[in-house]
Parts: structure tokens; sequence; C-alpha cells
């Protein structure tokens, strides 16, 4: 035990004394038997309560079949989950109390040896490795050595060109820069597919479009996921700007509901403030004023669709989106 | 007993009292007062009705709406919203609404039934409008649930949840649960749009979808297969649970399997 200089008490000392164990102080059921035997019980008690959870799961199992309504089902997932829940944790409990409060708790130490190997055993290996290397002449034939590289570097393409490979069979980004929409495409209802009469549409409408001839499409759900468009129907004195001109027809408008920050279907429309939002992260978007983003992680407006009335007074696309719509990607630089 | 008498004058007893009392207030207002309306189907509208109608609207709605109903600074015009806007906003107890806020909320309701009639007269008399749907147009026997989930989903579910359990708008605004509304109101509500909600007039969805919307939304809201469904309002009330209960229990369990015996 060496002893600590101080001086003036204000430098740490070099080395701290390791303090040993704190006493031993003896639990209440090391001194009074009858609280060991109380222990005991308790044990015993969440022994039994586990037992009893494992019998009411049998009985729950065969007492209370489930049907095919919703309440017999719930009474029957109820039941069994209650019974498992206690037949486990009572086994658990049961086991952990024992340890705690009737084995012994004596505190043992362990030492922590060092963690290098002897150092012989450590020049050994090191001379393996030496008189390896020496028999193999590695340094000396280049030509070997390069092969054992170049294989060995090879190799994890093995891995690599499936994993990449099956990441997506359409490698085809042009695809996201264009959707089903184009001139004269008719504007229909999402999911019955009627075709919209623009002078159906009473102010503050709202209707979810797809296009006309959707599910015909090669990939129907990929069209949809792209082309999916929010209607909305304003009094043409509230428009105060929009992305194009005469893309709007009498107030009613028409923009992707495919929000610009990750994706998401944006439809959350309040008529009173021409506000849209987005269920995902809050981005809101001012239908009244070109889509622009009043609040939100999102960039960029929504892309308006530009539509226009045929000769029977349906609404159809004047053309594609003038942009990619959505989320922003690498390749759509513009 | 000694122990006895001291809990009797525990200082939180008047507390709980308070409580019980207000419990059974409650639930005697529910169970009286509810709305025992029964799709009442728009009786004939006479001239007298009208008249009377637009007594009522003079005395309980003109400070706002205008003396023609033609709107004021504080509240939109009223001229060609229809019957059906009325018995929405009436019925419901939104209207007359109490205080001025981010939007009407549910209250008991202020008007009879032969009151909401005459003021929807009244109204509708102004322009004409959406009428109240007659007991078959709403009747959730008749409507197709299946197709009613495909509509709900692509037009109601972003703000009403996607077993109509309600969700938050922006500025305090939100969409309310309907569960307990009443098919007449939820067909009124997507004829006329009130408030935030956009109309879903005719074109959009037609009188036929709009039943099998109200036969879907019939069977929301019951009894639950999986056990707790925490208000189905999704990842807000589940998040809360798992991290506050379930997170709790690991803690407390831990800490409780590496305390000391005492």
């Amino acid at each position: 035990m060496s002893t600590v200089e101080r001086d003036e008490g204000t430098q740490t000392p070099d080395r701290f004394e390791d303090p040993g164990l704190p006493q031993h102080t003896p639990r209440r059921g090391d001194l009074d038997p009858k609280q060991n035997k109380k222990s005991e019980r308790i044990v015993l008690a969440l022994f039994a309560l586990s037992s009893l959870g494992t019998v009411g799961f049998l009985v729950a199992y065969f007492a209370l079949p489930t049907g095919g309504d919703a309440t017999t089902i719930f009474r029957s997932n109820v039941s069994l989950g209650l019974g498992l829940a206690f037949a486990l944790l009572g086994i658990g409990a049961a086991a952990i109390h024992w340890s705690k409060a009737i084995m012994n708790n004596h505190e043992r130490v362990e030492a922590r040896h060092p963690m290098a190997s002897p150092p012989e055993v450590r020049e050994a290996a090191v001379k393996n490795l030496t008189d390896g290397t020496e028999d193999s002449r590695i340094s000396r034939r280049g030509l070997l050595k390069t092969a054992l590289v170049g294989s060995v570097a090879l190799f994890p393409l093995t891995i690599l060109v499936p994993l990449v490979g099956e990441v997506g069979e359409d490698w085809n980004v042009g695809a996201l820069k264009h959707t089903m929409w184009r001139k004269g495409l008719k504007l229909t209802v999402d999911p019955s597919g009627r075709p919209i009469k623009a002078s159906d549409l009473q102010v503050g409408s709202v209707v979810h479009v797809i296009p006309e001839g959707l599910d015909e499409a090669e990939h129907p759900l990929d069209e949809k996921a792209k082309a999916v468009v929010l209607l909305v129907r304003l009094n043409p004195d509230d428009i105060r700007s929009e992305q194009g001109d005469g893309w709007s027809y009498e107030g009613i408008i028409a923009f992707s509901k495919i929000c610009t920050h990750v994706g998401c279907p944006v439809a959350l429309y309040e008529q009173q403030t021409h506000h849209l939002l987005c269920p995902c992260h809050q981005s809101t978007f001012d239908v009244a004023d070109g889509a622009r983003v009043v609040f939100g992680p999102a960039r960029r407006p929504l892309p308006q669709l530009p539509i226009a009335v045929d000769d029977e007074g349906y609404l159809v696309a004047q053309d594609d989106f003038d942009q990619p719509i959505g989320a922003s990607f690498w390749e759509r630089l513009r | 007993m000694k122990s006895l008498a001291v809990r009797r004058h525990d200082r939180r007893a008047p507390l709980v009292l308070l409580a019980l009392a207000l419990a059974l207030m409650g639930a005697l207002y529910a169970t009286a007062v509810a709305p025992s309306r029964a799709d009442a189907s728009p009786a004939q509208v006479g001239e007298e009705d009208v008249v009377a109608g637009g007594r009522l609207f003079e005395a309980n709605c003109a400070s706002c709406h205008g003396p023609q109903a033609t709107g004021t600074d504080a509240a939109p015009s009223l001229v060609g919203v229809g019957a059906a806007a009325v018995d929405f906003q009436v019925g419901t107890g939104r209207m007359p609404m109490a205080a001025s806020g981010p939007q009407a909320p549910v209250k008991p309701v202020q008007f009879d039934d032969e009151q909401i009639r005459r003021l929807a007269a009244f109204v509708a008399s102004l322009g004409p409008g959406p009428s109240i749907p007659t007991a078959e147009q709403v009747d959730p026997a008749l409507g197709d649930a299946a197709n009613g989930m495909a509509i709900f989903r692509t037009n109601c579910a972003m703000c009403h949840n996607a077993v109509g359990a309600g969700g938050a708008l922006s500025q305090g605004k939100f969409a309310p649960n309907l569960w307990e509304s009443s098919p007449t109101h939820v067909f009124e509500a997507m004829l006329t749009g009130p408030q935030s909600m956009p109309v879903f007039g005719d074109p959009t969805i037609t009188p036929e979808e709009k039943r099998d919307v109200i036969a879907f939304l019939e069977r929301q809201g019951g009894q639950n297969p999986g056990g707790l469904d925490l208000g189905s309002l999704g990842p807000v009330s589940e998040g809360l649970w798992a991290w506050i209960v379930g997170l709790g229990a690991c803690i407390a369990g831990a800490v409780w399997i590496g305390a000391r015996s005492s």
C-alpha cells in the first residue's frame, strides 16, 4: 500500500487505491427464518401463477373457439394472450426472486487476466509468419503476387453483380420524367373511371383523378403512381397565379398528387384556405397560388397539369406535365 | 377503527366525489340528450314553414349571416347552400356557433326537429341548393360496403383516417370522427362540404356511392379482433403506448432484476 503525497490538497493522486468490496450487509431473510420462509412462499406463489396461466391458456383454447365475428376473435386473443403472459412471466419472476432472495448473496471477485499471450507464444507466431513468407518467396515472384491480388479483388463481383442487377429490372430513369397524360386524354374519377363534365363541378369540389384507360395500361399501378391528379374547382377570382397561361378552366385547376418532397399522395384539402396538406411531413401547398409551398419540407410546387374542355364538355389534358412529378432524383437536374 | 376514521376524512375525498359527480352528470346527459333523430324524411314544405323559418333566422342567424342571408365579414352567404347544409350545420349543433374559433365544433343541438325543418325551408327558398336526402338514399343496408371502402380510401381517408376515426388538420382545425355521425349527416356533409371539407358533389361521388360509403362507415368503430385499438389513430397513440408504457415496463423490469434484495 503506497500512500499518496499531496501538497495543499489540490493535486489529484497519481494512483487511486483499490477501495475493495463494500461491506457485506445481510438480507432480512438471512437473519430472520420467518422472512426466508416468506420469500419461499412468494416464489411458490409465482410458480403457481405460471401454472394457472398455462391451465387458463389450455382452457381458453378449448372453451373459447373463434367464430367468424370480431367479438369471438377478440375474446380468444385476449384470453390466450393473458394465459401465455402469466405462464411465462410467472416462471421468469419466480426464478429471479429465487436467486435474489433465497440463494446466497455473497459478493465474489474475479480478477481480470492480462489479454496478451505470453511473449514466447507471440514470438513463435511471428516466426511462423516470416518463415511462411520466406518460403513462398512472394517478394521475388511478382507475377504470382499480381495474380493473387487480382483474383481476390475479382471475387466480390460474384456477390455485387447479382445484387445490383436484381435491384430493379428497369434502369430507364427516363420513365420517371413522363406520365400517361397526353393531349386530349380525358380526366376520370378515381376509382370508378367516369369522365368529368366541367359544368357539373361545384365551386369547392375536389375530385381525385386518374387518366382515362388506366386499367388497359401495361403496368396500371406504375402508371397510376405517377399520373394521379387532384382536381379542385375554386372561385376563378380566388386564383392568384398558376404555372402556365390558360392551364386551368373557369376555376378548375389540377395538380399532381405526388408530393415533391418524398412522394406521398398530397390530398388533405382545406376548402376555405385553399391549402393542400401532405399527410406524411405536413408540407402545405397553396392551390390558389400555383401550388406554392407555404409550409413544410417540400422545396418545389406540385407540378400543374394543363387542362381544357373537349367538344362534349368533358375535362381533358392539354399535355403531359411540363416537369417530372414527385420527389427529386439525381438525373432530374434541370 | 381509528385508521378507518382517518381515511374517511382524506383531503382528496372532495375531489373524488366531484369526479364521480361529473362522470354521473356526463352519463345522464349522454343518455338523455343524445340525438334521437331517425332519418327524418323531408316532409312537404309549405309557405308558412318558410315564413316561420325566416323569423327563426332573423332571431338566431341574421347577426352573422346578414339580414338577407347574403353573408357578412363574419360568416358566408347562405344563398344556394340548400336545405342539406342547414340540416347538417344546425342538426349537429355546429350552428349557431357559440364562439369564433378555427372551426365550429359539434355541440348539443339548439333547435328541435320542427325548427330545423323550418330553417332549412327558409334557406332553401333563397336559392336552389342540395336538399335533405331521403331515408332510402342513406340506408346503410342498401349500400355496398366493399365499394364504399374503395371510395372512402380514395376521397376521405387522408383526413378522416382509414377507418373514419378522424385526424388533425392545420391551425387547430381537425377532421372529426365519423363513427357516431348519423347517415343523413354524413351524406349531407359530402354533398355540401361544410367548413374546411371540400364538396363531393354527385359527379364526384354519385348518390349510390355515397350510400356505399355510409355502409362502410356503419361497420367501423366496433369490436376490434386485435385487442386494444387505442382509438384507431395509428402511429400517434400506438407510439405513445409503445414508448411510454412498453418501454417503461421494460426499464422497470430491468431495474428490479438488477436491484439488491433487501
